[in-house]
């Protein structure tokens, strides 16, 4: 059991719990993710069938599509999102999806920066993600799996 | 240093100029504040990729913007939709699906896009000037737009291109600013034979092997200017955003911050560049498997046209016909400035006649058009054959027009592997 503590910093503020989901290669939305129900539907990726609902969603690096936004938002206003990200940069194409949630007055996650070796060393456990407004955020570890 | 607003970008969003343009102000400077950005840059054009109808969530979004009394505040193009808007049954939705799609073409044209549907606007007239600031979406488009023609983007997501668009703004990062588009690592094609360049379907190889080893960086190309047609670009950079995050290339001698690989680096290249990578054969014979994803030879269909076909290569697709049948469902995706052309000369009656079924205004990977069917997608196109195994079920099989061809005439797979010996 570990009581772990992680720093990062947020990007969209808020705070979400949920099961780890760690993506191993990079990922498009658009073409990876089904829209409908948040699995990952590309045979060519390391977690190929998981659904990414109520996870805490760690991505080390995203590609390709400008249609990720899309798929996002979809997955938030329909109750299927990821309870948090965890992004190992600044993606804007991705994040853009909360921003516009929240203009829709849709309760959208919360996402934070995390370098990806930090990333690599999350437990595979139940985490809490804790996103302030203004720079700081936090990744407690709940528990292991 | 944190993001300042103009005063007058300060009125936008505080809703002076009413609550549409307010919303889209508030998205745009949003993304800037993530993005780290000091200021806005007033852009002169977008292009849209948010068009494409995704679900309820994205159409209430654009009719939110419409309600809201916005419209576009510069010249602005649409990507492809879901629907073939001259034949929407094409497509295999549920009719409140195809309804809402609809919808949402309708919402994007009433904000005051241009009703031009195509993932090629560079080939639609949408060509905006070397060092233009510009908001595009669609990757291949981001591209297109940053390398061959040298106008300044990022990689705007759906959401974020029509908010700028609106906004007429867009975040000052990245693309947009000169110190971030020299070249950091080099392709040296140098040692490929010029016989292999001199094939169109060499090009979306290399553009699936920059795509997986430039990562984000922006990339220089030596060694293949000779053979760089306007097409062959479109593919590389269709497949290099397909297979990686690439937005922007140089190829040296052909595009147009590349006249040297000195300008290409803005500077002297032993001192700038981070990596040299040396592409030889055998570097591109894998970079070619990864294209495919299946072993097997049945097929199910094949698809050409991601991007759309420009006329010249609607051309190219009805020369190597040659007056034969396709014995296998062909689908050829282009856009309505393409067959108004091919009309005009006489020549959308030869693909009719040859059995082939035009995919206009959307095309087969963004929307379910393909039949059902295990065996695999033949394509002569990276981004198809990165996308269809996700988003049609079909396994990816990649060939070249030639291939494509002789496999839909005969009805049975026919590669000529030579090429790659």
């Amino acid at each position: 059991m570990s009581a772990g503590r992680i720093s990062a910093t947020s990007l969209v503020h808020g705070e979400g719990e949920g099961l780890l989901l760690r993506l191993d290669a990079p990922i498009s939305f658009w073409g990876g993710v089904d829209p409908a129900t948040g699995r990952i539907q590309s045979p060519r990726h390391p977690q190929y069938g998981e659904t990414i609902g109520g996870r805490v969603l760690a991505i080390p690096r995203l590609i390709g599509s400008s249609s990720s936004s899309a798929v996002l938002l979809e997955l938030i206003a329909a109750g299927r999102g990821p309870a948090a990200l965890i992004l190992g940069g600044v993606d804007a194409i991705l994040l853009i999806a909360p921003v516009v949630g929240r203009e829709l007055g849709l309760a959208a996650p919360p996402a934070v920066d995390l370098a990806p070796e930090a990333i690599a060393r999350l437990p595979e456990a139940r985490l809490r993600v804790v996103a302030q407004r203004e720079g700081a955020a936090e990744i407690r570890v709940l528990g292991e799996r | 240093m944190a993001l300042e607003l103009s005063p007058e970008e300060r009125d936008l969003a505080a809703g002076r100029r009413g609550e549409g343009v307010a919303t889209a102000a508030r998205i745009v400077a949003e993304a800037a504040r993530l993005l780290g950005a000091e200021r806005l840059v007033p852009i002169v054009s977008a292009h849209i990729d948010g068009c494409l109808y995704h679900g309820p969530a994205g159409l209430r979004f654009a009719e939110t913007l419409v309600e809201r009394g916005a419209r576009v505040s510069v010249p602005t193009t649409l990507n492809v939709g879901a629907l073939n808007l001259g034949r929407p049954d094409q497509a295999r939705l549920s009719a409140a699906a195809r309804a809402e799609a609809f919808r949402q073409t309708r919402a994007y044209e009433a904000l005051g896009c241009r009703a031009t549907w195509t993932c090629s606007p560079y080939q639609a007239g949408h060509r905006p000037a070397k060092g233009a600031q510009v908001a595009w979406g669609e990757s291949n488009a981001v591209a297109f737009c940053n390398s061959v023609l040298g106008a300044r983007t990022n990689r705007y997501g759906d959401l974020l291109d029509i908010a700028c668009a609106i906004a007429g703004r867009a975040p000052e990062t990245g693309l947009h600013k000169t110190e971030n588009r020299r070249a950091r690592a080099l392709f040296d094609l140098s040692g490929v034979s010029d016989r292999l360049k001199s094939e169109d379907a060499f090009w979306p190889v290399l553009g699936a092997l920059l795509g997986a080893r430039a990562g984000e960086r922006p990339a220089a190309i030596a060694g293949v200017a000779a053979a760089a047609t306007e097409d062959r670009l479109k593919a590389l950079g269709a497949a290099a955003a397909s297979f990686g995050s690439v937005a922007l290339f140089h190829v040296v001698g052909a595009t147009p911050e590349a006249a040297s690989l000195e300008e290409a680096c803005g500077g002297a290249p032993e001192d700038l560049l981070e990596e040299r990578i040396v592409v030889d054969a055998a570097m591109l014979r894998a970079a070619r498997d990864q294209l495919s994803t299946t072993a097997e030879d049945r097929v199910s269909a094949v698809a050409i046209g991601s991007p759309h076909l420009s006329l010249a290569e609607a051309e190219a697709l009805i020369e190597a016909l040659d007056g034969r049948r396709v014995a296998l469902p062909f689908y050829a995706n282009t856009g309505r400035h393409v067959v108004a052309a091919l009309e005009a000369r006489g020549r959308l009656a030869a693909l009719g006649a040859a059995g082939v079924t035009l995919v206009v205004d959307t095309c087969i990977v963004v929307t379910p058009i393909l039949p059902p069917g295990d065996g695999a997608l033949l394509t002569n196109s990276g981004k198809f054959a990165h996308y269809a195994p996700g988003n049609t079920g079909h396994a990816a099989l990649y060939g070249s027009l030639r291939d494509c061809v002789e496999t839909a005439v005969a009805g049975r797979l026919v590669r000529d592997e030579g090429l790659w010996a």
